[in-house]
């Protein structure tokens, strides 16, 4: 390790490389309970810094881990194995707009945020918009794949990237995709890295899709006295011809902590659950089709509809939704966010089953999300000194997904495997798929080089919170 | 060795971060260092490493000197995380470590003690006496002294002192207010001070002045050194509540926030706890009094503006929007929102000192927003803002362009006051 610091050192001298002790704690976390220190932090600004330092890292022998701004729920940029961390956050600043083909290039480190500020500056728009926008790295929502309320009606980070500059574990340089809309030239790699959890390449460039910003939006509440009605009532508004650009869910224990800390005018705790829709486009238009939700829910029963005259009002419905995760924090200071989707008919028995496991570990367990694509994050709020708290936490995860698993859902639908989710991977797919996929990883990194520990669990590994000894 | 030191981090604290992230963006030392362990989460985790003997308290020193303490991570932070309380035991316990009086042990002495005051008050006057000033800056004697306090040196106002007379003891008025001077404050903007009095009593306040009134004890708390600050608060508490008034109102953002965490600052003292917690009760930044009064601003002031929020006003006194409404308020006021006006100048108490290449990145930023705006007056809070702005301004070379004044002192135009 020593010998490759000293390597690094020769290349990236104005203190862009560190084996300081306060450095390597400050990477030894992100935003899941991990924690694994590395060995040394790199953080290149230029593609051919990070050739070197891969190739560096190959001649020494030592494990990479890219990095954006830690923001992973799963683990993603943990340094199990010890090694280098690829520090991403640095290189923030090369950006370029094709205004005239609606095309963003950007370098891995731009922050989410300020790539939806540059694009509606051109009257443009990007539109996956994870919740975490304001700190996330466009690299880490493409290695993530990341999701966010307005995949709905937009899709997910892998449907606005066209092309890529990949660095793989060799060295070497390659670009997927292009700068067109449309390509089906050979295999698709570009959607192949996306969503790879830094596994399989390391991304240096990204050349995003952007489309003309809709031109307004408008934003109703509707609440529920059971589960089952609000469930019904997204799949009712989604056939009902109107396709929003959010449907969020809340359950009532979400509702409660939020109004509880800030009572919010028209809006009652007595719900069962709460839906917010929003919809986006010309003024004329939304009109028109808030008319026809609000005909479509009239036939509920027990549903109460509140359509927001205002962007101030609009603001303040959401309001409550942007409160639930600092809202939930106030059971506990340690949060389990779990994330998995399941089929939009299916939202209701999900709820369900959350409620029954809820009762049977007695935790602290609350669900919201993004009905609209069946998108749930369960979270458990507990106290991570408390050893046998958490003890019934790990144990109430393992049946969340199987729960959403046999609800025909999926692990992740946004947050990614990483580190936690990987002793479940065998309940998802068989011997042959998860083959498939070690097949894929065995011939592009056959080192393991690039961020070691990932998505393949070990064998006979099991999901823990705390280790028994 | 250290094991009783490190009991004294508020580990507890640290377990309400849930590593989201949230704060960096708003974190003056990251956007400018671009390391994690110069950004809030990564602090909160140093400190909590550092009491489970995974650092030692060596690794902690770069990451807690090089905090600015303008707490903006406290007002973002989604799960109310106690950065403030973090910090400031991280800062205790190093000081502790260190064993040593900081650099603001001349400080301090200056502050708590009238006399001292007034001399340092001297030697500004004769530093801007103008045949002074001549002969310094042609020795170049200034060029002895480092960089970085041959700069502030340049910048600082010339000292004016002529005191108002407030005290008055009949209560005629709708309502009384105790003044806070502040040393610093009074040290080298005391116009400032009798502006705010001045603008108080011609709207019908009535103005108390608090003769026995010490230092706040800001800058000793921020070096660690508690027991100090506590006793200033005590003499404080004991000073104005000799006198029946509304408020403690005072034009200093920095300070209003020492005296309004007074409460915070004893709350292990039984026999001061409530005593403090009326004292908060009371204490007022000048804009929240002005914002709620029926302003007199008659005088149009036709001029690009932009204004910088004091950290310690906004985020630990919470006073966000009443600067901004006042400064709405004002005729013929070009008013443009200085971007990313809520982080912090680099100014922070002696941080532009001690820390002074830190502190000039952080300018640099701030200095490139302000050209983007193009103001002709840049509008303050805070003594200590308003010398970083000053110093800003001349750095860039912009004094022919770009004022620099206390929210108070263009209320008084405003209203034909002087
Ligand atoms: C409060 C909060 C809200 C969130 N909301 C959402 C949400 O709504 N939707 C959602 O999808 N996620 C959400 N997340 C999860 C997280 O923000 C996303 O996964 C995000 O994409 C991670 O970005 P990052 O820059 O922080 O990457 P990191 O956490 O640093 O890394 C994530 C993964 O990407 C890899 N990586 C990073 N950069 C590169 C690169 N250049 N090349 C190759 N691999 C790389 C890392 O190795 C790691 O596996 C949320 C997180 C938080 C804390
Ligand atoms: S915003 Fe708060 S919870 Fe999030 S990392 Fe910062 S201090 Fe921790
Ligand atoms: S107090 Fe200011 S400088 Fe210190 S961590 Fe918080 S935001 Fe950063």
């Amino acid at each position: 390790m020593e010998e490759l610091y000293k390597a690094l050192k020769k290349q990236l001298d104005d203190g862009r490389v560190s084996i300081e002790v306060a450095d390597l704690s400050s990477y030894s976390f992100d935003a899941s309970f991990g924690e694994y220190m590395p060995d040394i932090i790199c953080q290149p600004m230029s593609t051919e810094e990070v050739v070197h330092i891969v190739k560096l890292c190959n001649e020494y022998d030592v494990p990479i881990y890219p990095r954006g701004s830690g923001t992973s729920l799963s683990g993603g940029p943990l340094a199990v194995h010890g090694g280098l961390v690829l520090d991403f956050s640095r290189w923030d600043n090369d950006i370029t707009v094709y205004e005239n083909d609606l095309m963003m290039e950007v370098s891995p480190g731009v922050i989410t945020e300020k790539i939806h500020k540059v694009a509606e500056s051109y009257g443009l728009m990007y539109p996956p918009d994870p919740s975490s926008s304001r700190i996330s790295t466009i690299g880490g929502n493409l290695a993530e794949n990341a999701g966010g309320p307005r995949c709905l009606k937009y899709g997910v980070t892998k449907d606005y990237v066209v092309g890529l500059e990949v660095v793989t574990a060799n060295g070497d340089v390659i670009h997927c995709g292009g700068c067109t809309v449309k390509n089906v030239t050979g295999y698709d790699m570009t959607k192949l890295i996306v969503g790879s959890e830094g596994t399989l390449g390391i991304i240096t460039k990204a050349t995003l899709q952007l489309i003309p910003k809709p031109i307004d939006t408008k934003t109703a509440m509707l609440q529920f006295d059971d589960f089952i009605t609000s469930g019904k009532a997204v799949s009712k508004i989604l056939r009902s011809g109107i396709l929003p650009s959010k449907i969020e869910i809340m359950d009532k224990y979400c509702v409660d902590a939020v109004l509880s800390t800030h009572p919010i005018e028209n809006i009652t705790a007595d719900s069962e659950s709460l839906l917010l829709v929003e919809l986006d486009g010309h003024p004329l238009a939304l009109e028109a089709e808030m008319k026809i939700i609000e005909e479509t829910c009239a036939s509920l029963p027990g549903c109460k509809m509140i359509i927001a005259q205002d962007e101030q009002q609009a603001s303040e419905l959401w309001e409550v939704r942007k409160l639930v995760s600092p809202a939930i924090v106030k059971f506990g200071p340690t949060k389990i966010s779990e994330d998995t989707s399941v089929p939009i008919s299916q939202i209701p028995a999900f709820f369900e089953e959350i409620e029954r496991i809820r009762q049977a570990y007695d935790l602290n367990l609350v669900v919201f999300g993004h009905a609209g694509d069946g998108n749930l994050h369960p979270n458990i709020i507990i106290d991570k000194r408390k050893p046998e708290e958490m003890k019934r936490a790990e144990k109430a995860v393992a049946e969340i997904f199987k729960a959403s698993l046999k609800l025909g859902g999926t692990l992740s639908g946004e947050h990614g495997i990483g580190l936690f989710k990987k002793p479940f991977m065998y309940n998802e797919f068989d011997e042959a798929g998860m083959k498939f996929m070690k097949d894929v990883k065995q011939a592009l990194d056959p080192n393991n080089r690039l961020n070691p520990g990932k998505i393949f669990p070990d064998e006979n590994e099991r999901f823990v919170l705390v280790h028994d000894e | 060795m250290t094991s009783n030191l490190i009991d004294k981090l508020d580990y507890d604290a640290t377990f309400d971060c849930v590593q989201c992230g949230f704060c960096l963006p708003s974190c003056p030392t990251y956007l400018t260092m671009k390391e994690e362990k110069h950004s809030p989460r990564g602090r909160i985790n140093l400190v909590k490493y550092a009491v489970e003997g995974k650092v030692t308290l060596k690794d902690l020193e770069e990451a807690i000197d090089l905090c600015l303490g303008c707490r903006q991570c406290e007002t973002v932070c989604p799960t109310d995380v106690k950065y403030g309380d973090i910090y400031e035991s991280a800062v205790e316990v190093l000081r502790e470590k260190r064993n040593k009086k900081l650099d603001t042990r001349i400080m301090s002495l200056f502050l708590e003690r009238n006399y001292m005051l007034d001399i340092m008050y001297q030697g500004l006057k004769l530093y801007h006496t103008p045949l002074i000033s001549t002969v310094i800056n042609k020795t170049k004697a200034l060029d002895v002294l480092p960089e970085r306090l041959g700069n502030m040196a340049a910048i600082l106002p010339p000292v004016k002192k002529e005191k108002t007379q407030t005290q008055n003891p009949f209560r005629t008025k709708k309502i009384t207010v105790g003044f806070f001077r502040g040393c610093m404050m009074d040290a080298f903007f005391s116009n400032i001070n009798d502006l705010a009095i001045k603008i108080l009593q011609a709207h019908d306040i009535q103005v108390v002045e608090i003769k026995q009134q010490t230092c706040c004890g800001a800058l000793q708390h921020h070096a660690g050194e508690m027991e100090k600050s506590k006793k200033l608060a005590k003499l404080n508490i004991e000073a104005l509540e000799k006198y029946d008034v509304d408020y403690y109102v005072n034009a200093i953002g920095g300070c209003g926030a020492s005296l309004i965490e007074y409460d915070h600052l004893l709350r292990d003292d039984e026999s001061w706890k409530a005593r403090a917690e009326k004292f908060v009760g009371k204490v007022r930044d000048i804009s929240v009094i002005l914002d709620n009064i029926n302003l007199n601003l008659d005088i149009p002031i036709n001029i690009k503006a932009t204004y910088q929020p004091s950290c310690h006003l906004q985020n630990v006194q919470h006073v966000f929007n009443e600067p901004e409404k006042i400064i709405q308020r004002i005729k013929g006021l070009d008013y443009k929102v200085l971007p990313e006006k809520d982080i912090c100048c680099g100014s922070a108490g002696i941080y532009n000192i001690v820390n002074y290449d830190a502190s000039m990145d952080i300018l640099d930023r701030k200095m490139s927003h302000v050209k983007e705006v193009e103001p002709q007056l840049i509008i303050t809070s805070n003594p200590g803002c308003h010398l970083q702005m000053l110093l800003g301004v001349k750095k860039e070379g912009l004094e022919e362009n770009i004022k620099v004044k206390h929210i108070v002192e263009v209320v008084a135009e405003a209203c034909g006051i002087r």
